[in-house]
């Protein structure tokens, strides 16, 4: 078997421009994270790839060129056809499937290098098999991340001992690479094993974890991708990998972080406490009654308000209402309502998935706030208009110790005058508590989709002249 | 590359990655995790190299399925994160018309 050749030693043409790679890379995410400059982060970022990926055909020793034109033809197709075609709400999922493609493309990289055999000693060895592991966990756990956010797989799927099936994965998975490093250059069966073993892990971690905790874990398989790729790069000696992978594992981290904390939860809390599905909605039972109320009379109570808060959620995203609400907003401004968003930092499946739906429907973001912002605004709010969200304005979370969301900061939408409430029907919200704000006397029930709901309400505002 | 280099520049980039987000809007948390992804997609030029040195038929299709994986992960990474951040372009301004539908 060759070696693979000593990249440090090759062409500094192809050394530079990693480099060059490394610092565009690194200047895109800077610029991507201030709204003013974002746009042009991502065409910087997008440089350094086309750099990258160009000087990597000039490297040393290669062969099967047809091969490498074809797959990277082919997967850029693929993936530049979905990437247009797909919704801006269904964003959440599509980043999952290209992150669990960015995993496969690690744990593929350990598993060639380690079926040639490797040539990196014990601790190449060791690095590409950790590369590997975390990368195939990455692979399988975003394909049922994109499975349940695509609606392919409905129910969280639990079984006694899961946790414990989980951590013998774990163990089978890491003795198999422990064995691989012990025998470099073998049958390749430890290889396989090890890889196996990963990839049910991924599902097994990754099956029970309800769908409103799924935006922590993309972000979490995100950082995790990045350290796998980071590790390949480590065993192949590549400079490129090894800085944009950790940059990519520590800031995805962060991010995961800061999720998980806008939620009140720990990542363990997150990964094995099985939260987000009816099956284990707690807490104590809700009294009262939910009262419903027409789109006519919600129109003219938001036509003669003087301060509106919209809350939005979810359903907002599924009904693809953002536009007809920013619609029916503007016409409220037209007649000297003082209107505000309030956007809580989970609404929907991802942080920031409501501020891209606003942005796209063309929402200015001085009328946005966060949770911090805006939360003291709603006890001078005529109306706050709740559409589609649930959880981040249950009021549970502040009073009830026995709710798995207590603790949970959210939206205090309950201290505004008036609630009204947009919702598909009366089904609990993706954690399956019941929501107490429904039921307070301030609040009305406005059933339907938010779309059409938006229609009646502008149709309704409009009829008033 | 020594073992303790890799190790500082290990170090260096986990801070980098840090700082760089630390101060992000929530606004841009989609985006930003959307181009994060997009950058571990270079790890397609490790797969290209792992496809490039392959000789068995095994090695070359899990090579094959690396390199079109990894592209799939960084122009899927790309086109979205761009699309996503088209949106923040002339948000200053209210915008009357809304797009397309």
């Amino acid at each position: 078997m060759p070696a693979t050749p000593a990249p440090w030693s090759a062409g500094s043409l192809i050394q530079a421009s990693y480099f060059v790679t490394a610092v565009l890379f690194i200047t895109g995410l800077k610029r991507m994270s201030s709204p003013v400059s974002a746009r042009s982060g991502i065409i910087w970022a997008g440089a350094g790839m086309l750099v990258a990926t160009l000087v990597t055909f000039a490297y040393p020793g290669m062969s099967n060129y047809p091969l490498i034109g074809a797959a990277l033809v082919l997967g850029a197709a693929l993936a530049w056809w979905s990437g247009k075609r797909v919704a801006m709400t269904n964003m959440p999922q599509m980043i999952a499937l290209y992150n669990g493609m960015g995993g496969g493309a690690a744990a593929s990289i350990a598993a060639v290098e380690l079926y040639r055999g490797g040539s990196g000693g014990a601790v190449g060895t060791t690095l590409a098999v950790v590369g590997g592991l975390i990368g195939a966990v990455s692979f399988s756990g975003s394909a049922i991340a994109f499975a349940k956010l695509q609606g392919l797989i409905k129910r969280s799927i639990r079984f006694p001992g899961q946790q414990i099936v989980s951590l013998l994965l774990l163990a089978a998975a890491l003795l198999q690479g422990v064995l691989e490093v012990a025998h470099p250059g073998g049958s390749g069966v430890y290889v396989t094993g090890l890889l196996i073993f990963a990839l049910l892990l991924g599902l097994a971690m990754t099956l029970p974890i309800g769908g409103a905790d799924m935006p922590v874990v993309i972000s979490l398989y995100n950082a995790l991708t990045g350290l796998a790729v980071a590790f390949e790069g480590f065993a192949l000696h590549n400079a490129a990998m090894i800085i944009a992978g950790t940059v990519v594992g520590s800031a995805g981290t962060l991010l995961t972080q800061l999720m998980a904390k806008a939620m009140n939860r720990s990542l363990g809390n997150v990964l094995f406490s099985g939260f987000g599905e009816g099956s284990v909605a707690g807490g104590g039972e809700v009294s009262g009654s939910l009262k419903t109320i027409e789109a006519s009379d919600v129109g003219v109570m938001l036509a003669f308000a003087q301060k509106v808060i919209v809350v939005p959620g979810y359903g907002m995203a599924v009904a693809q209402a953002q536009h007809k609400i920013w619609e029916l907003c503007q016409l409220l401004i037209d007649r000297g309502v003082t209107v505000r968003f309030a956007i809580h930092p989970v609404a929907g499946r991802m942080p920031g998935h409501m501020n891209v739906l606003l942005a796209e429907a063309g929402v200015p973001y001085d009328l946005i706030g966060d949770l911090e912002e805006i939360n003291g605004e709603f006890d001078t709010a005529d109306v706050a208009l709740v559409i589609g969200a649930n959880d981040v304005v249950n009021p549970v979370a502040r009073t009830d110790k026995s709710s798995p969301i207590y603790g949970m900061p959210i939206l205090n939408a309950d201290r505004a005058q008036n609630v009204i409430v947009i919702k598909r029907g009366q089904g609990a919200g993706f954690s399956g508590i019941e929501n107490a704000l429904f039921y307070l006397d301030n609040t009305r029930m406005l059933y339907g989709d938010a779309q059409k709901v938006g229609s009646a309400l502008i149709a309704a505002i409009k009829a008033l002249g | 590359m020594t073992g303790i280099v890799a190790l500082y520049i290990f170090m260096l980039a986990a801070f980098t990655g840090y700082e760089v987000i630390s101060r992000v809007p929530v606004i841009l948390h989609t985006p930003l995790m959307s181009g994060s992804n997009f950058v571990h997609g270079i790890v397609l030029v490790g797969a290209m190299v792992a496809l490039g040195n392959a000789h068995s038929p095994l090695e070359k299709t899990i090579g094959f399925f690396g390199v079109l994986l990894a592209a799939g992960n960084a122009v899927g990474g790309y086109v979205v994160t761009e699309r996503m951040l088209e949106m923040f372009k002339s948000s200053k301004a209210p915008r009357s018309a809304p797009g397309e539908r």
